[in-house]
């Protein structure tokens, strides 16, 4: 049925071109709204995927495996920003004004997979939802693997991809592309946020261990955190380079108890972090070497216990406290409360900002068109968000966002059950990043 | 890091890892060498052990009630599970065998999922075995010694078992010729029945044991699982000296091969396990015949 509506439509676009048979191409279709997708030649999932009363939506995530835990929360975020973008709700309103109820009047509807983290599952199941739901959308990820590989396909396959969690700088980096948009902050600003902290409240010239998830993810915050330290004299003692999904890290945190570093940087992510911080401490590592998480890991603190995670510093991109200084945190924290029952760590925020955003952004360019979808995210537009005003980047497509820098608080510090975190800096996001070209971000054709 | 303190412990840390890898794929190795099925429920077997473990420990606050309630616990779904499924494919290709198993994992991971949501659950150490040993220039967390002693111990129990018994004698002739076993009176179904609960068992067990060192995770036996395999591969599948040996030797490559690069530890196991296939194919202590 959609492969005739599509055919149809490049059949009467020929006609126009003909010369003189306008008007047929527009009886041709007349129940099209607003007719608009007639000016643009077909491409990706486009007119197909927005020529009905509702657009399709295709989410990706972790719901088994290591990264289960941010994964769910994530899609929580994004299934929050749907149900608001389909309600019109207020919270969406002040992300993007222009939205009533819908995305230019269409009901959003979404189909979720489990991705395992893996790129080729989540390359095959974002794939399906392309071809089988003619999906305008494809988002979702927690791991920079998948980030990466699901770039190449919404670059191949024409249509926006929206990763979520990924921290790599090849996401925005080498591994750009100009059908994606990245929202949540990577290692690079990751690593220039936390750095100056580091090195101002432990001293200089300090010995590190790194623990390093063997992917893009970890390779590069590892980069970065090592370019950011040396600056104030900080030394690499030890990198121990580990797999994703390693259950026991004896042999890893046998060589870092005895490697004579002063801190221990744990680059893990989601449940590789909770295993290996709380081995950590059975090895006696906790007290020897001061623990710093070099990109926050949702649900650390809840899962180690506020005793393991009190005094360590971490850089993010949302915490619920921030609903102290923004007003849309504090309607983004109760609405995500209500609804699920828990305040949302990062993982959510980014769920739904993202999603927010990209309503904003087809508002603006008031077509599903891809290319001009894009140009309408490219435009540098300031948008309201949970952490104040942020915009995309034109020339990588990486959101100018703060990076939040926190550090763990003491069990008798904590006002409520969920008060982890001591949010100390919230640093403006242009001066921590570096040169749109710098990890060699060359950005695709549009058509 | 090559020096010989770090040497040294990563020595004896393959020791321990070797323990508890050996313990698992004991199980394993038993039920596989007596009914013929490669179990691949496994691993969602030492998860659940894990699991059983905790909610014993949350509702008594007593890790040795968590022990026992946990293996207990899954042996009799071990129980279970041989006579309503199980039991109805000791006739079936091993391709259906492998399947339903693998089935029968995914439901069990599914179902502990679907209760416990997906973060960690914390198993916390017992008291009096928390903290961190020095031992000369090694250092060491006592848990993980005590994890050592008790993974012996029940290796002791399985042996003692297995070859010091009636039921052990039958079992070890089965792995030889169940056919003859079966002509010669005796009962196999009952001997299966109790077999595969003694081989879940011993998982659960294991899994609960390790809790306290690996948080259980709903995934978190499909790790073990992989490197379970490995094991018996390696010592010979269907033998329990094998799976002893094949625990020793993966948890030595794990942890000596970290001592130089930890990033090649995996890749050596897996290199070990091709050398052992090519030049040994029924593994260093298998038994030829049903292998």
């Amino acid at each position: 049925m959609d492969h005739q509506e599509s055919g149809q439509g490049g059949f009467s676009r020929r006609s126009v071109l003909a010369g003189g048979a306008g008007l047929l191409g527009g009886l041709l279709l007349p129940w099209v709204p607003g007719a608009r997708a007639e000016e643009y030649a077909p491409i990706g999932t486009f007119p197909a995927g927005s020529s009905g009363s509702s657009v399709f939506v295709g989410i990706g995530v972790p719901r088994t495996g290591t990264y289960a835990a941010p994964g769910e929360d994530e899609l929580r975020g994004m299934m929050l920003a749907i149900e608001h973008i389909n309600g019109g709700n207020e919270l969406i309103r002040k992300i993007s004004p222009n939205t009533t109820k819908g995305v230019l009047g269409k009901e959003v509807k979404y189909g979720v997979a489990d991705t395992q983290a893996k790129p080729n599952t989540a390359v095959q199941a974002q794939s399906r939802f392309i071809s089988e739901n003619k999906a305008v959308l494809i988002t979702g990820s927690v791991s920079s693997a998948v980030a990466v590989a699901l770039n190449k396909l919404a670059e191949r396959e024409k249509v926006i991809y929206l990763p979520g969690i990924s921290g790599s700088n090849d996401t925005t980096g080498k591994d750009c592309v100009r059908y994606s948009f990245r929202e949540c902050f990577y290692a690079q600003t990751a690593a220039a946020a936390l750095a100056p902290t580091l090195i101002k409240s432990l001293g200089k010239n300090k010995k590190v261990a790194y623990l390093v998830p063997d992917y893009t993810y970890g390779h590069t915050v590892h980069q970065s955190m090592m370019e950011y330290l040396k600056k104030g004299g900080w030394t690499t003692a030890t990198s121990q380079v580990a797999p994703l999904g390693t259950a026991d890290y004896s042999s890893y945190l046998l060589n870092i108890a005895n490697s004579g570093a002063d801190v221990f940087v744990n680059i893990n992510f989601g449940n590789d972090a909770v295993q290996s911080v709380k081995q950590a401490k059975q090895f006696g590592i906790l007290q020897k070497q001061t623990l710093v998480i070099a990109y926050a890991s949702p649900f650390l603190a809840k899962e180690v216990g506020p005793e393991l995670t009190a005094g360590v510093y971490t850089p993010t991109d949302f915490w619920w406290t921030l609903e102290d200084r923004y007003p849309l945190a504090k309607m983004f924290v109760a609405e995500f409360e209500k609804k699920y029952g828990y305040k949302p760590e990062w993982s959510a925020n980014a769920g739904y900002m993202q999603l927010a955003m990209w309503a904003e952004a087809v508002e603006r360019a008031k077509t599903f068109y891809p290319p001009a979808v894009i140009k309408a995210y490219e435009a540098g537009q300031k948008v309201d968000s949970t952490v104040g005003e942020v915009y995309f980047r034109a020339a990588d497509h990486q959101l100018v966002r703060p990076v939040i820098v926190m550090r763990g608080k003491k069990p008798s510090e904590m006002k409520t059950s969920d008060d982890y975190w001591d949010v100390l800096e919230v640093l403006p996001g242009a001066p921590l990043m570096q040169a749109p070209d710098a990890f060699g971000c060359k950005l695709g054709s549009y058509t | 890091m090559l020096n010989w303190p770090n040497l040294v412990s990563q020595f004896f840390n393959g020791l321990a890892l070797g323990a508890v890898l050996a313990l698992i794929s004991s199980g394993l190795t038993i039920i596989y060498g007596t009914l013929g099925v490669l179990n691949l429920a496994h691993g969602a077997m030492f998860m659940l052990g894990g699991y059983a473990g905790y909610v014993v420990w949350a509702a008594t606050g007593s890790f040795l009630l968590a022990v026992l309630g946990g293996s207990i616990f899954v042996g009799v779904v071990g129980l279970f599970i041989e006579l309503v499924v199980i039991r109805r494919f000791y006739g079936r290709p091993p391709e259906d065998q492998i399947l339903v198993t693998f089935g029968i994992g995914i439901v069990i991971v599914e179902l502990v999922r679907l209760a416990f949501g997906s973060l960690s659950v914390t198993v916390p150490t017992p008291p009096i075995l928390s903290g961190v040993m020095h031992l000369g220039f090694l250092f060491y967390p006592t848990y993980r010694i005590a994890v050592l002693v008790i993974a012996v111990l029940a290796l002791g129990v399985l042996y003692i078992i297995l070859y010091r018994t009636r039921l052990g004698l039958i079992v070890r002739a089965g792995i030889e010729d169940s056919g003859m076993v079966s002509i010669l009176g005796i009962n196999v179904y009952r001997v299966f029945l109790l077999v595969f609960g003694i081989g879940a068992m011993a998982a659960g067990f294991a899994g609960i044991i390790h809790a306290p060192v690996v948080a259980p995770t709903p995934d978190v036996g499909a790790t073990i699982l992989v490197e379970t395999f490995v094991v018996v591969v390696i010592g010979g599948i269907g033998s329990f000296p094998g799976a002893v040996l094949g625990g020793l030797i993966s948890g030595e490559i794990l942890s000596l091969t970290s001592a130089i690069d930890p990033a090649y530890s995996e890749v050596m196991l897996f290199v070990v396990m091709t050398l052992v296939l090519m030049l040994r194919p029924e593994g260093l202590l298998g038994v030829r015949g049903r292998a």
